[in-house]
């Protein structure tokens, strides 16, 4: 049954944009949430996407599983994170300058590892509709939740939980906030790190094998827009707070999906000026939220830009 | 010497024999064999860089000594690294804080556990936390971020943890410096009872003589990384101990006062401002300083002093109230600072007055890198700035490696040294300064204070703000005390009296 919502259909498309376009968002924002509590920044998270973009599809595609190329994508995100990792651990090393060669690394071997899979069609990830109960099917399209957005909420929880439950949590959050306080406890900040880097490149790393295996769902050069970039802003919007990552995610989603939903209903004046929701709503709120006259609440110690 | 293993109820016996340290050609620590006998409270007096520090790190497995032995428990032992150390029992509490501060204090002492649980069970964890604050003879609260603590607050939870870590030799590093004179006295206090109750073996680095007299068993005495004297705090004076502190040295006599107390200078009227945390409010309704007076403004650290200071400089808004420098207002411009001769010296001067990786030379041209007679400059004079940094690093003692040398290659005392240099170079009508001798060694301290008492004598009007009670009655023809952003106590400062003083600091009014 076809049906005319009128108005109504941008809040749903929106809400489907939201779920669809936000996974990525936020298993990449997650990645960075862990390395930055450990006081590290990874830029890089922009090439580890697309790279894991590209191996996801290509495993997914000779493997015929689709979730052996998640964690393909897992794996070889993993691998980027440990390389900046220990290149960041080595003295005198920026990590903002690290990062953005980083990106630049990744993207370049994806593309140049990437290109005989353009052509061919890899399995999809499976998603389970949880609009059944619903006869309209833009709803029911819209509540088609793919599995790894499920599995990225639960690892929102389970960090959030991890930060302020576990030992492996408050570690990281000792070496994020201060070195020297992590030093006299005798641990090693650097190993710390690294380790969380590395973990950080896994998730960034599946939110890219979201991308080739279901949402666009299939390889190509232009696969990522700056989702990976966005994804560190979001972080500081999130104030390090990883059941914060989530919402903010989705409304980043929602945001993204503005334009597209706007066009569907014809709106066609000025739509791409919509596009531009995310960044728009990403300025405004970070001005909203920021005061001169205290440091953020919730940013580790140990950030910095020019260590 | 032969020093006991350990008492019953737990307290260790320690030792070094013959320890020495090279780092390169310089010899930190020269054959420095002390015994610290178990359950005693030792003290380790020294001048900054007499080796007292590098001692202890040597004990705490920081350093590799270059040759000699530790013994603890009376068996000779190899401490490789400070896991080392706390596996035998051994603790520090360092003199800068080691607490992390977004976590809060019982995250902090869970996490510091050498056995910290993979998950944590919180409720179990916060009732274990607080039958262990029941026992202890001071508590502090467990669910705020340490940042939100005041600095007594943290101290006494750095001891705390120790203590929550079952350490058993504990070495204190300054551990009073922070405190008011009567929470220093409530927590050596309690340290001393927890020593004679053979619980725990203290050695406590430190410069105040009150304390170890007051508290401390024995003593040793470094000197240029050289024992120069031990023995029991009963058998000798503050001037013995002075003596062998400080050898053969003489020290810079504080200048005599002279003339009196002229016109106004600084008046501050109904001043409000937010305080660090945003949350509450530094209220100060009225306060003067006359020209060829200082004023001391007596209080523990986070009672809105530093908030007062930045108000002064600039670095914080107010909420109503205006400054007024000469009958003039003023808002801590560059311009009027220079018009009307106000110079600072803040507390941390590296982090508050100085571009830490900027050199020497640099810093010391800030106040008048741009300007040229009475106009201002586009091109640096270099050679100018070159002599006169050359000249002040002279005339101000201050230790460099070169002119060139970062800011942040000097030392905390000579920093202060510099800082100083620069603002009281020209003509000063007022100076502010805050905790200016924090950290410093005794010849540097009494050096920095008579160089304020001869400005004062020149005709400037000086506010110190000091957490240091000795050093503002010391000083100051006026002492004002501040307790919860407010001024609440004054007195002429030739009637200060510390106890009185002592109780409005901690509120008690």
């Amino acid at each position: 049954m076809e049906s005319d919502l009128g108005l109504w259909a941008i809040p749903i498309a929106m809400l489907g944009g939201a779920i669809r376009v936000s996974t990525p968002f936020l298993f990449v924002s997650l990645g960075e949430v862990l390395t930055e509590r450990s006081g590290r920044i990874n830029l890089g998270l922009e090439g580890t996407l697309v790279f894991g973009a590209m191996s996801g599809y290509a495993i997914a595609y000779l493997s015929g599983s689709a979730w052996a190329g998640v964690l393909a994508a897992a794996f070889a995100g993993s691998l980027f994170g440990l390389l900046h990792g220990l290149i960041c651990s080595l003295p005198r090393v920026n990590d903002i300058a690290i990062g953005i060669a980083m990106m630049l690394l990744g993207m370049g071997l994806a593309f140049f590892f990437g290109k005989p899979f353009i052509q061919p069609v890899a399995p999809d990830l499976p998603s389970i509709g949880f609009g059944w109960w619903s006869d309209i099917p833009q709803l029911e399209a819209a509540l088609r939740v793919n599995v790894l957005f499920l599995i990225g909420a639960a690892a929102a929880v389970a960090l959030w939980w991890m930060f302020r439950s576990t030992r492996v949590g408050l570690v990281i959050r000792v070496v994020g906030d201060s070195t020297d306080a992590a030093r006299a406890m005798g641990l090693r900040p650097a190993v710390i790190r690294t380790l969380a880097t590395a973990a950080g490149g896994a998730f960034a790393g599946v939110g890219g094998a979201y991308l080739s295996l279901f949402y666009p769902g299939s390889w190509s050069e232009g696969i990522s827009s700056g989702q990976g970039l966005m994804a560190v802003a979001l972080v500081i919007f999130a104030r390090w707070n990883p059941i914060a990552c989530f919402w903010a995610a989705i409304l980043f989603g929602a945001a993204g999906a503005l334009g597209p939903a706007l066009q569907s209903v014809g709106v066609s004046e000025g739509y791409y000026l919509f596009y531009a929701a995310p960044y728009v709503l990403t300025l405004g709120v970070l001005i909203a939220t920021s005061s001169p006259n205290r440091a953020m609440v919730g940013a580790p110690g140990e950030l910095s830009i020019t260590k | 010497m032969t020093v006991k293993g350990h008492l019953e109820a737990g307290a260790l016996g320690v030792e070094t024999v013959g320890m020495t340290m090279r780092f390169g050609a310089f010899t930190a620590l020269d054959h420095v064999s002390i015994g610290v006998e178990p359950g005693s409270f030792h003290a380790l007096l020294g001048e900054n860089g007499a080796g007292k520090s590098t001692l202890v790190k040597c004990m705490m497995g920081f350093y590799h000594a270059t040759d000699g032995q530790m013994m603890v428990d009376g068996r000779e032992v190899a401490v490789p690294d400070p896991k080392a150390a706390h596996a035998l029992g051994l603790g520090m509490v360092y003199q800068h804080f080691t607490l992390v501060p977004s976590l809060s204090a019982a995250e902090n002492l869970v996490i510091s556990r050498e056995d910290a649980p993979r998950v944590i069970d919180w409720r179990r964890e916060k009732a274990a936390l607080t039958a262990f604050m029941a026992r202890m003879p001071f508590a502090v609260p467990l669910d705020q971020p340490v940042r939100a603590l005041s600095a007594g607050e943290k101290q006494k939870l750095e001891i705390l943890k120790q203590l929550y870590l079952g350490r058993r030799f504990l070495i204190l590093d300054e551990p009073t410096s922070v405190l008011t004179p009567d929470e220093a006295d409530e927590v050596l206090g309690h340290v001393r009872a927890l020593c004679q109750a053979g619980k725990i073996t203290v050695l406590m680095i430190t410069h105040k003589f009150r304390e170890v007299t007051a508290y401390a068993d024995a003593v040793s005495v470094l000197r240029r990384g050289k024992l120069v004297g031990s023995g029991k705090v009963a058998a000798l004076t503050h001037a013995d101990m002075a003596r062998m502190m400080m050898g053969d040295e003489t020290l810079a006599e504080p200048a005599p006062r002279a003339g009196a107390a002229g016109a106004p200078i600084l008046s501050l009227s109904g001043i409000r401002a937010r305080d660090r945390s945003g949350l509450k409010e530094i209220a100060i309704d009225r306060l003067e300083v006359r020209a060829g007076e200082i004023v001391g403004i007596a209080g523990i650290s986070g009672n809105g002093q530093m908030e007062l200071m930045e108000v002064l400089t600039g670095q914080r808004p107010v909420t109503a109230g205006d400054v007024r420098v000469e009958g003039g207002p003023y808002h801590a411009t560059r311009e009027e600072a220079r018009v009307k001769c106000v110079r600072y010296l803040p507390e941390e001067p590296l982090h508050n007055a100085c571009a830490a990786k900027m050199s020497v030379t640099e810093n010391i041209g800030f106040r008048s890198f741009d300007v040229n007679g009475s106009g201002t400059r586009f091109w640096l004079a270099n050679g100018a700035m070159r002599r006169q940094a050359r000249d002040l690093v002279a005339a101000f003692k201050v230790k460099t490696a070169s002119l060139d040398a970062p800011m942040a290659s000097l030392s905390g005392g000579n920093v202060q040294r510099a800082v100083l240099a620069r603002e009281l170079t020209g003509e000063v009508d007022l100076l502010i300064i805050s905790n200016p001798c924090f950290g410093l060694d005794f010849t540097a301290v009494a050096e920095i204070r008579a160089r304020i008492m001869a400005a004062r004598n020149a005709g400037a009007a000086v506010l110190l703000m000091s957490e240091d009670l000795d050093e503002v009655v010391e000083l100051s023809d006026r002492v004002l005390v501040m307790s919860e952003g407010r001024i609440t106590y004054e007195c002429s400062g030739a009637e200060a009296d510390a106890v009185e003083i002592g109780h409005h600091m901690a509120g008690h009014a």
